[in-house]
């Protein structure tokens, strides 16, 4: 299985500007399926971006964030080259990790 | 123009019997009736080219090319937001996930490029085609369904997942190909065609709208707060990432929720009459290049 974790940095001048996209269902707790029985909450709770062993961009999320989520920030102290690790957790305990290289 | 889509927003039955007036009118004077010409004998080559010369003179800016980007070459806010989108397109995914699918053998050993022409790469502009031997229009949906059940596999659901994954990894090695949808010598092909044009042209549902009350004559309207998107060119971005439908989407899906919408009951996916539409769709959009898999809001 491929990794729920899309990620794109780059680095440009003095800052690196981050895109990231998630696969997760993302379910708020309070949707209903098709029989009328409640779908169970299933959301990430953290998304973390490491770069260089310091804790860049930290996200707490819960059941109001969308889909499959996307998110964008830039940092600066990035280069070229430089790993950046991202890793995400839900409230079920399932998690993923990615490491990707600045472009 | 305004009165139609004011109507449209409006709840009360008043409102759209209104709208239905405003419609009728707008259609006389907007001259949609050189395209419609139900009466006179089939002449897809003459409807192809009246087709597209009436895109060109609605909206003379444009390239040929740009109305396969829908609603995003009619509305510049839209058009920034997606150009910033396709960065990082929501269709990812469904494209990764449909390029393992393909390559994927079954448990015969076969692949779907056993199936397709060229191994099924960079063939979506050829679908659909009329088939002789089924005597009947073959889409790309069906196509991929017949091959997994003559191969003993179970079908997808035309409607998404599985299915748009597929095609969309199968239009993604087709992108910048002219759409090339031929019609064979053969009545029942011209059968077949002049029963999609029916289909698009046909009003239907409680709001009585057709195909074309929407995609042809308002394009770059807005509905709500969507811009619609040209009749021309709207196949060649399938499948669709739709942000409200917050996944993929094929054309069958397209279709019966399209229906739904005007309050109709839709057919079944892939049903004669959808597979006919799609065959006369495609056809009059030749030579617009697949841009597919696409996103849409």
């Amino acid at each position: 299985m491929a990794s729920t974790i899309r990620v794109r940095a780059r680095s440009s001048g003095d800052t690196t500007e981050v895109q990231a996209l998630i696969q997760h269902p993302m379910d708020s707790g309070f949707v209903k399926n098709s029989k009328g029985q409640l779908i169970p909450p299933h959301f990430i709770q953290e998304v973390v971006f490491e770069h260089g062993g310091k804790k860049i961009f930290v996200a707490d999320w819960g059941p109001a964030v969308s889909k499959d989520p996307y998110l964008k920030f830039a940092f600066k102290g990035g280069k070229k080259g430089d790993d950046l690790k991202i890793s995400w957790t839900d409230n079920k305990g399932a998690s993923d990790q990615l490491t990707a290289k600045i472009q | 123009m305004m009165r139609f889509v004011s109507g449209l927003v409006g709840t009360r039955p008043v409102g759209i019997r209104l709208a239905v007036t405003g419609l009728a009118t707008a259609a006389l004077t907007l001259g949609a009736a050189q395209i419609v010409q139900a009466s006179e004998a089939p002449n897809p080559p003459a409807d192809l080219k009246a087709f597209q010369a009436f895109f060109k003179d609605k909206f003379p800016k444009l390239k040929r090319e740009d109305f396969v980007n829908g609603p995003y070459s009619m509305d510049e806010g839209l058009y920034r937001q997606w150009k910033e989108k396709e960065e990082f397109p929501p269709y990812e995914f469904a494209l990764d996930k449909g390029k393992e699918l393909f390559g994927k053998p079954f448990r015969n050993g076969k692949t779907f490029a056993d199936c397709f022409p060229n191994k099924g790469i960079g063939i979506r502009q050829n679908y659909p085609y009329f088939d002789e031997k089924q005597g009947k229009v073959v889409t790309l949906e069906l196509a991929v369904n017949q091959c997994l059940e003559s191969n003993g596999e179970q079908p997808y659901s035309y409607v998404k997942d599985d299915m748009a994954a597929v095609t969309a990894y199968m239009a993604f090695t087709s992108r910048g190909k002219p759409f090339d949808i031929k019609i064979p010598n053969d009545p029942r092909a011209l059968a077949a065609y002049n029963n999609g044009k029916r289909f698009f042209y046909a009003r239907r549902g409680q709001l009585n709208f057709s195909c074309a009350s929407c995609h042809v004559q308002s394009p770059g309207e807005r509905i709500r707060a969507e811009v619609l998107a040209p009749a021309l060119g709207i196949l060649n971005a399938m499948p669709i990432y739709r942000s409200q439908w917050g996944g993929m989407g094929t054309i069958s899906r397209r279709f019966t929720s399209c229906n739904s919408q005007v309050r109709s009951v839709p057919l079944k996916p892939q049903d004669e009459e959808y597979r006919d539409l799609e065959y006369y769709l495609s056809y009059v959009s030749n030579g617009l290049p697949i841009s597919g898999p696409g996103a849409r809001p």
